[in-house]
């Protein structure tokens, strides 16, 4: 009954690592991890239900709560990058390193 | 040795219970002119002859008051303090064998303290000098009176500090410093033998004072760890008396002021090895055992050695030094010898110090009268011109060749006939020593106030102020007739006796005996030979090329040679081996390390590309394996 739910959990969560591993703006980026936060929010509610309790629902809430917070942090930080760099590509942004 | 041991404090008054102001006054002086250094320039000189009297002046009452007591008591160890807790006290051992030595010392060694004053009236460093023969004076004083061989040793090592600093007085001559450091680094090798044998005296008997070594040690009893004790105390009279084979750096030593050779390099601490053995004689060195057939060895073949060194120098001191190392070999064979020996050997040592002192300084007043030349092929003619000098010195001479009734001629004789009745072989080598003797000391005779004058354009000799010649015949007066004294009627003898202990027979001296005639024989043909070689006929001023005997004479025998190919090259060789180890062994690791390091980091950190995009598969790679992990074990 359950195992739907779990897939599609997968399915998104394959495709926001895909998109974060191979897409270079930012922007889709950071949709990309929303949509794995999403997926593992989809798979606590799902095992919420499977065993009967609330604990993964309230895990979800909270995954939101930081995931909102995340988006002020991490969309501040693109504009200002986008703004200094006028670029949103990740591979742009390479200075610190070795 | 069952003779009884007194032991007494400096409570008990007496000058016997004082004796330790003997060392403390010289040290004091020494002290006062190193600590005071420029003050004391202008007096410095005679606070050292004071200091010097002074200590002589106690031996001298100490040794009047033990004549006092009865020929069995005349043992006194006195206490001073706790030196080590639980191990050694320092102690002094007045006996009759410490006083002969400490009256030699403080006579002997104040006489050339007078003559100093004269002869290095024109060094700046005069002082300093002083300080150093107070240094020695009071180091040589603890050798001989100490009880035990911890003092024995402070002294054995502080006298090697005099003699160091004493050869290398004039350092600003490299030869001088080298020979300082040469004589010192010597010297080493010998203590090396003397503390390993303390040690292992330590371990087997628990302690190292001498009456409680007499205690525990019977009369003649011998084993291998004895022997073996016995060999390494004899490495260390090696070193520091100039024994083969140790013998190579008495030589070099005469690049110090002639007061000194006279004093350290031919009166008293080269004899410190023949203390050594005599003082170890009952407990390791029993008459016909292994270790005393060693000294009686070596002591024949370094009197040999010493006399053929002695008969190609035209340095006089050098030739003079190689005469000491011959005469210190007939000490040490007389020591090699037993009780029998012993008298003689101390005699001999006591008149040696008196004849030889008085050679060297003459040999000194003949050199302050010559701008310091030493080449005797430069001398010639100077009897008439050094009266003095040269009939002490001629009195010396007679002494050391052993012409009858003098000094010599009573000691070496009684060596010779102890040793041909013990030891024929060696006491035969001995009577040829004799002959030898009697050409190389006629050659220096002939060579330096017969013949022609042979001096430099700039030489005006001069006969030395009087400070300089009264040591030069109060000496003399030893070399006449204090070996008669001592040896006619045994009067050495039974004075030794409680402390060395007393021969199975009595020796009478005869003055007709084989060896002694045939000794007399020989010295003749010596001293004929010299005359034909260097008296009758005129010396050249340059050294001629000479044979190949002759060169091997000048060469030292090859000792220095010899050294250089056995310890010095291998010596370098480690050292190189071992610097090449450490450049390329240990430095190759370390460094190797550190660049191995280095480089793998450099490499590492190519890792940190700055592309987020890497970091993150890196994330999930590492995820992925985590996970895959997690459930290969079953945890999930």
């Amino acid at each position: 009954m359950t195992t739907h739910y779990l897939v599609l959990s997968g399915i998104l969560f394959a495709i926001g690592a895909m998109g974060v591993l191979i897409r270079r703006n930012a922007i889709v980026v950071f949709m990309c991890v929303e949509l794995m936060l999403n997926a593992c929010n989809l798979a606590f509610v799902t095992f919420s239900r499977q065993v009967g309790n609330l604990e993964g629902q309230i895990i979800a809430f909270f995954v939101m709560v930081v995931a909102a917070a995340e988006v002020v942090v991490g969309l501040a930080i693109i504009v200002t990058i986008f703004r200094t760099r006028r670029s949103a590509s990740v591979d742009d942004a390479n200075l610190l390193k070795y | 040795m069952e003779s009884h041991i007194a032991e007494i404090t400096p409570h008990t008054g007496g000058v016997i219970g004082n004796a330790w102001l003997m060392i403390a006054l010289p040290l004091v002086g020494a002290f006062i002119l190193l600590v005071f250094n420029r003050f004391t320039n202008r007096w410095g000189h005679l606070l050292g002859v004071a200091m010097s009297l002074a200590s002589f002046v106690v031996a001298v009452l100490a040794f009047f008051e033990l004549l006092g007591l009865g020929a069995e008591e005349r043992r006194r160890a006195v206490h001073l303090y706790e030196f080590i807790p639980g191990m050694v006290d320092m102690g002094l051992l007045i006996d009759p064998l410490s006083i002969s030595f400490a009256l030699l010392i403080t006579g002997v060694g104040s006489l050339i303290h007078i003559y100093s004053i004269g002869y290095m009236a024109h060094d700046e460093h005069r002082r300093r000098f002083f300080a150093y023969l107070n240094l020695f004076v009071a180091a040589m004083l603890l050798l001989v009176l100490a009880d035990n061989y911890v003092g024995l040793f402070i002294g054995w090592e502080g006298v090697g500090l005099a003699s160091y600093l004493l050869i290398g007085f004039w350092q600003f001559k490299p030869s001088a410093a080298v020979a300082a450091k040469k004589a010192f680094v010597v010297n080493r090798v010998g203590d090396f033998g003397l503390l390993v044998g303390m040690f292992i005296i330590w371990t087997t008997f628990g302690t190292l004072t001498f009456k409680e070594l007499g205690d525990q040690i019977q009369p003649g009893q011998t084993n291998g760890t004895m022997l073996a004790i016995g060999l390494l105390l004899l490495l260390g009279a090696c070193g520091k008396s100039a024994q083969l084979p140790l013998q190579s750096w008495l030589l070099d030593a005469m690049e110090g002021p002639t007061p000194v050779s006279a004093l350290i390099h031919a009166a008293t601490m080269v004899t410190a090895g023949v203390y050594l053995v005599v003082r170890s004689g009952a407990f390791f060195f029993p008459e016909g055992s292994g270790a005393a057939l060693a000294v009686a060895i070596v002591g024949a073949v370094t009197l040999l050695a010493g006399a053929i060194i002695g008969c190609a120098k035209d340095d006089i001191k050098k030739g003079l030094a190689g005469s000491t190392m011959s005469q210190i070999g007939y000490m040490m064979l007389g020591a090699g010898l037993g009780p029998a020996g012993y008298a003689f050997a101390i005699g001999h040592l006591i008149t040696h110090g008196f004849f030889k002192a008085n050679m060297f300084l003459g040999a000194g007043s003949v050199m302050h009268g010559m701008n310091d030349e030493v080449d005797m092929r430069k001398y010639g003619a100077l009897r008439k011109v050094m009266p003095i000098t040269f009939a002490t010195f001629f009195i010396g001479y007679l002494a050391i060749i052993g012409f009858p009734l003098l000094s010599g001629y009573f000691t070496k004789d009684g060596i010779i006939e102890t040793a041909v009745h013990h030891q024929p072989i060696l006491g035969w080598l001995a009577v040829l020593g004799a002959g030898i003797t009697g050409f190389y000391m006629s050659r220096m005779v002939f060579m330096t106030f017969f013949g022609q004058k042979r001096w430099a354009d700039d030489a005006h000799p001069h006969e030395s102020p009087l400070v300089m010649t009264v040591p030069l015949m109060i000496l003399s007066l030893g070399s006449i007739f204090l070996g008669g004294y001592l040896v006619l009627s045994n009067r050495l003898l039974d004075f030794l006796a409680p402390a060395v202990g007393a021969p199975a027979e009595r020796p009478e001296f005869h003055f007709t005996s084989t060896p002694g005639l045939a000794t007399l024989a020989l010295v003749a043909v010596g001293a004929g030979f010299a005359w034909m070689k260097y008296g009758r006929v005129e010396v050249p001023s340059v050294q001629p090329r000479g044979s190949f005997l002759t060169t091997f004479a000048r060469r030292d025998l090859y000792g220095d040679a010899l050294n250089e190919s056995l310890f010095m090259r291998p010596g370098q060789w480690l050292t190189r081996l071992a610097v090449f180890f450490d450049n390329r062994g240990i430095d190759g690791i370390v460094n190797g390390l550190a660049a191995g390091i280095g480089g793998s980091s450099g490499r590492l950190r190519r890792v940190q590309t700055g592309f987020a995009r890497t970091y993150a598969l890196s994330i999930f790679i590492g995820a992925a394996l985590l996970t895959g992990a997690l459930l290969l074990v079953g945890n999930i």
